[in-house]
């Protein structure tokens, strides 16, 4: 596995390239800091960089982005401030990037799926945003989620027990995640947040709509921005019903009509998102968003992620057109069925 | 796969384009309608649009029949249209042979039954709305059906860089009609519900223009030289959708097709 090495120390090197190119606002740190300051400025962009704007005189932000990180959601429980030092995010980052590159022992079963840091797919490679926060979660200012509901927490047992009734995961297809179904991933959102891989982005902004192309699932949101109502409260989606507005220089969105499918960390049909997006420079894009749903947790909470810069163009992600391993799954887990019953009747198997 | 002519033909072209064709009017069409403009000057296609024919049972004129399932009875059954292509299809022989195989399977073998991606020239004549997001460099089709996109690169042309089922699409103007050269498919999508086909050999080069405020006329030109024995046509009109809450719902098909794709994997109650 020497390829696997090779790319821990060159994702280990890219970080450090990336620090030295990057100096770090430390005296804006602290308590009071505001959206975006633990977002590091690119040496290249002068200070005196303004927004670019569109003919109708909103802040420019489409392009190719990529929201990849290395912070988790939640803040580490050993953890206990709300940014590391540089050099302790370049630690954190060097120890998840060698765990993705030897994700698997070597020679096992597990082992036979694609490399990782093969074709881009390790998060060393992407655009990273060096990001010094220790959780996505800004707020409650723990850097966790707020303790859920007596309600919230009653749902999560009701569909627990619901998935037990369904049975194994290999019994039927709906009992697989949205994901592995090609039906909905963590970067479709909303809220959008990266995968391992292609954390992928297309903005476009026209006259009354934003698009946002989402590379996984080749999933669009077309958002209309010229302030017509939100759809009848019954009419459900698993992408809710998304409606955006100008605040100052800030593109906010907000999403309703969710189904119960949706369950974002748990969350309720009922969940209200609102996501924030703020150029704060040439090659960052500031994401921010808020769950209230207080059927499921005791407060709303907020999670903020710097998306970078990137590259396009988006390819075509046809997911469930070539979803092979999910037939594979079934197929298999039907074939063992037979051959152990085959097995048990004495005959011998084909 | 044609590969792309390099951008100074385009822009030579263009400007060709732009000298003959800003006082001269559309062919077939009297005075040629002027659609209002982008912030970058162009004929603004933006909206929802939705065509409004049969040709998503049959790009050919056809009949009224009945549906596919029985229990849908006259919900299901197809209703007659008079085509949107000239004549018959130019198929060769050999390729007539199996449209006629996917006809008489077509129950199974239709790519939309299974929710996959429904290439082009069909998804612009589903019966579902499609919408236009228009911006200088990129336009982008966003279809209802299988949330399918399709991403026209208005500046930086390029070869496909590998085969897709919605294609890889360069655009220019001529004039106050878009232009969207597609290449690079797969051989996996169809042209209907009646198994016309093609080969991932197919090029696709469709013209949009603005005949109304709320009317686009689309025209699409198919080469297909391993499945057909010359290029064809076919056109339409779009329409507009003028409800004043018009907007794209979420299709998200594939849970409506799972039982359909892997049902008959479902493990069995024991005996």
């Amino acid at each position: 596995m020497r390829h696997r090495l090779f790319a821990v120390l060159t994702a280990g090197g890219l970080a450090i390239a990336m620090l030295l190119a990057v100096p770090v606002p430390v005296a804006t740190q602290g308590p009071t800091v505001a959206p975006g300051a633990g977002v590091p400025r690119v040496a290249a962009t002068p200070t005196t960089w303004t927004v670019r704007r569109t003919p109708d005189g909103k802040p420019d932000l489409q392009g190719f982005w990529n929201n990849t990180t290395y912070t988790p959601l939640e803040r580490p429980k050993d953890v206990t401030k709300e940014y590391y030092t540089p050099e302790e995010a370049l630690a954190m980052i060097n120890r998840s990037a060698a765990a993705e590159a030897e994700q698997t022992v070597p020679g096992t079963i597990p082992d036979v799926h694609y490399d990782f840091t093969q074709f881009g797919l390790d998060r060393s490679q992407a655009p990273l945003s060096l990001n010094l926060r220790t959780s996505l979660i800004v707020d409650p200012p723990e850097g966790r989620l707020p303790p859920m509901t007596e309600e919230g927490r009653r749902r999560a047992a009701a569909r627990a027990e619901a998935r037990k009734q369904m049975g194994g995961p290999r019994d039927a297809v709906q009992n697989q995640s949205l994901s592995v179904r090609c039906i909905l991933m963590d970067r479709n959102g909303p809220p959008m947040l990266a995968g391992a891989y292609n954390n992928n982005y297309q903005i476009l902004q026209a006259p009354g709509s934003m698009m946002i192309l989402v590379e996984m699932l080749h999933g669009p949101r077309v958002i209309p921005t010229d302030g017509r109502p939100p759809l009848p409260q019954n009419v459900r989606q698993l992408g809710g019903s998304s409606r955006g507005r100008w605040d100052g220089d800030t593109l906010v969105i907000e999403t309703a009509n969710f189904t119960d499918t949706t369950a974002y960390q748990g969350s309720s049909e009922n969940m209200r998102l609102t996501e924030r997006f703020t150029r704060v420079d040439e090659e960052t894009l500031l994401y921010r968003f808020t769950v209230d749903d207080p059927a499921t947790w005791t407060r709303p909470w907020s999670a903020e992620v710097p998306w970078k810069k990137a590259i396009g163009p988006l390819f075509e992600h046809a997911c469930h057109e070539g979803n092979y391993g999910l037939y594979n799954t079934l197929a298999g887990a039907r074939l063992e069925e037979k051959r152990a019953a085959e097995a048990a009747a004495g005959k011998p198997s084909n | 796969m044609r590969s792309w002519p390099a951008r100074g033909t385009i822009a030579a072209a263009l400007v060709a384009a732009a000298f003959s064709l800003t006082t001269m009017p559309v062919e077939g069409q009297g005075p040629a309608y002027r659609a209002p403009r982008t912030a970058d000057g162009k004929a603004n296609l933006s909206g929802i649009w939705q065509a409004l024919n049969e040709a998503y049972w049959d790009i050919e004129a056809h009949a009224s029949a009945p549906g596919l399932v029985l229990a849908l009875g006259a919900s299901n059954a197809v209703p007659g249209g008079v085509g949107i292509v000239e004549g018959p299809l130019p198929y060769r022989p050999e390729a007539l042979a199996k449209k006629r195989e996917n006809v008489a399977s077509r129950l199974t073998l239709d790519p939309e039954n299974k929710c996959y991606l429904p290439g082009v020239p069909r998804a612009t004549y589903m019966p579902y709305p499609f919408q236009i997001v228009q911006t200088p460099a990129y336009i982008m089709i966003v279809h209802t059906y299988a949330r399918a996109v399709r991403t026209i690169y208005m500046t930086d042309h390029t070869d496909a860089p590998a085969d897709s089922w919605m294609g890889w699409s360069n655009g220019t103007w001529d004039g106050e009609t878009l232009v969207v050269d597609t290449t690079g498919f797969n051989d996996q999508t169809w042209f209907d519900r009646a198994g016309n086909f093609h080969s991932d050999a197919l090029h696709v080069v469709e013209r949009f223009t603005a005949t109304s405020g709320d009317h686009l006329q689309y025209e699409a030109t198919i080469e297909d030289p391993k499945v057909f024995a010359r290029p064809w046509k076919i056109s339409m009109p779009l329409y507009r959708r003028l409800e004043k809450n018009a907007q794209l719902m979420e299709f998200n098909c594939v849970p409506f097709v799972e039982d359909l794709i892997y049902g008959h994997l479902r493990k069995q109650p024991a005996k």
